[in-house]
C-alpha cells in the first residue's frame, strides 16, 4: 500500500496517544516531561505532514521549528521547576506536591 | 513497495517501539534512552517528509539538548545510589480507557476525512527557503521566539538556583 498522509497522520496519532498516557499515569515529574516532548513531536510531525500534502509551502514547516523552540524553552523551565520541588520536597513524585490542597 | 515506502515503515516502527519502552519501562533513565530514540525516528519521518531542515534541527535540539536537559533533571533529583531511579504509575485502567477512546477518535476521524491532497510531492531542499522566510515574513515571530527563549533561560536559571 502507498503511504500517504493518512499512514502520517495516524503515526501522530499513537505517538500523542503514548505521550497522553505517560502524562496521566506517571508519578516522576520528569517522566511526564518526556510524554509533554513526546506529544509535542507528534504535533510537529501533523504540521511537516500536512505542509507536505496539502499545503506544498513551507509555511507548516517553520510554524514546526517554532515549535520546538517552545519546546526547549519549556523543558528548560519545567526542569528548574523539578530541580526546585525536589529542593524543597527531596522527591518528584508528582503525588506529594500536594501543599496547595486544603 | 518502493524504497520510501519500507523507509517509512522502519522509521514509525522505530519512533512506536522506542516511544513504547519510554513510556512502559519503570528505569527513569532507559525512558530517556527510548526518548533518544523516537527523537532519531521523528527525525528520520521528518527527512520523509522532504523536511530536511527539521530533521537537522530535531537531531541538533531535541537530541543534543532537550534530552540532556531531562537527563541532568533525572540525575540531579534521585538517589542514583539508593537504586532509586523508578517512576510508578497510578490509574492504570481509567488512563487505558481515556487513552484508548482518545486514539480510536482520533484514527475515526483522520480515515474518515476526505483530504484535499495537493498534486506535486517534488524533494527539493528546504533550508534556504526556510531562511529567507524567516527573516522577512515571519521576521516578528522569529523576534520574539528569540526574546522568549532569553527570559525562559534566565527564568530557569532564577528558579533553579540555590538560595
Amino acid at each position: 500500500m502507498e503511504v500517504g498522509l493518512n499512514h502520517y497522520l495516524a503515526l501522530a496519532a499513537i505517538l500523542f496517544s503514548l505521550g497522553l498516557f505517560a502524562v496521566v499515569t506517571k508519578k516522576n515529574a520528569v517522566t511526564v516531561l518526556m510524554g509533554v516532548e513526546l506529544i509535542l513531536n507528534a504535533a510537529n510531525i501533523n504540521f511537516v505532514a500536512f505542509a507536505r500534502f496539502i499545503d506544498t509551502d513551507l509555511d507548516g514547516q517553520i510554524i514546526a521549528v517554532f515549535v520546538i523552540v517552545t519546546a526547549a524553552a519549556a523543558a528548560a523551565v519545567a526542569l528548574a521547576i523539578v530541580l526546585n520541588l525536589y529542593e524543597r520536597l527531596k522527591s518528584i513524585n508528582l503525588d506529594e506536591a500536594d501543599s496547595l490542597a486544603g | 513497495m518502493d524504497f520510501t515506502n519500507i523507509a517509512f515503515y522502519i522509521f514509525a516502527a522505530l519512533t512506536v517501539g522506542s516511544a513504547g519502552v519510554m513510556v512502559f519501562h519503570r528505569n527513569v533513565v532507559y525512558s530517556a534512552v527510548g526518548l533518544l530514540f523516537a527523537f532519531f525516528g521523528v527525525a528520520g519521518i521528518y527527512v520523509l517528509l522532504a523536511a530536511d531542515f527539521i530533521a537537522i534541527v530535531q537531531i541538533l535540539i531535541y537530541v543534543g539538548g532537550i534530552l540532556i536537559l531531562l537527563l541532568f533533571g533525572v540525575m540531579l533529583s534521585q538517589k542514583l545510589t539508593k537504586v532509586d531511579v523508578r517512576t510508578e504509575s497510578m490509574q492504570l485502567v481509567p488512563a487505558v480507557v481515556v487513552v484508548g477512546g482518545v486514539l480510536a477518535v482520533l484514527l475515526l476521524t483522520i480515515s474518515s476525512t476526505p483530504w484535499k491532497l495537493a498534486g506535486s510531492l517534488e524533494y527539493e531542499p528546504t533550508t534556504k527557503a526556510i531562511g529567507r522566510l524567516m527573516m522577512t515574513e515571519y521576521l516578528i515571530p522569529f523576534e520574539i521566539a528569540s526574546v522568549l527563549l532569553l527570559a525562559a533561560l534566565i527564568g530557569a536559571a532564577y528558579i533553579a538556583r540555590k538560595n
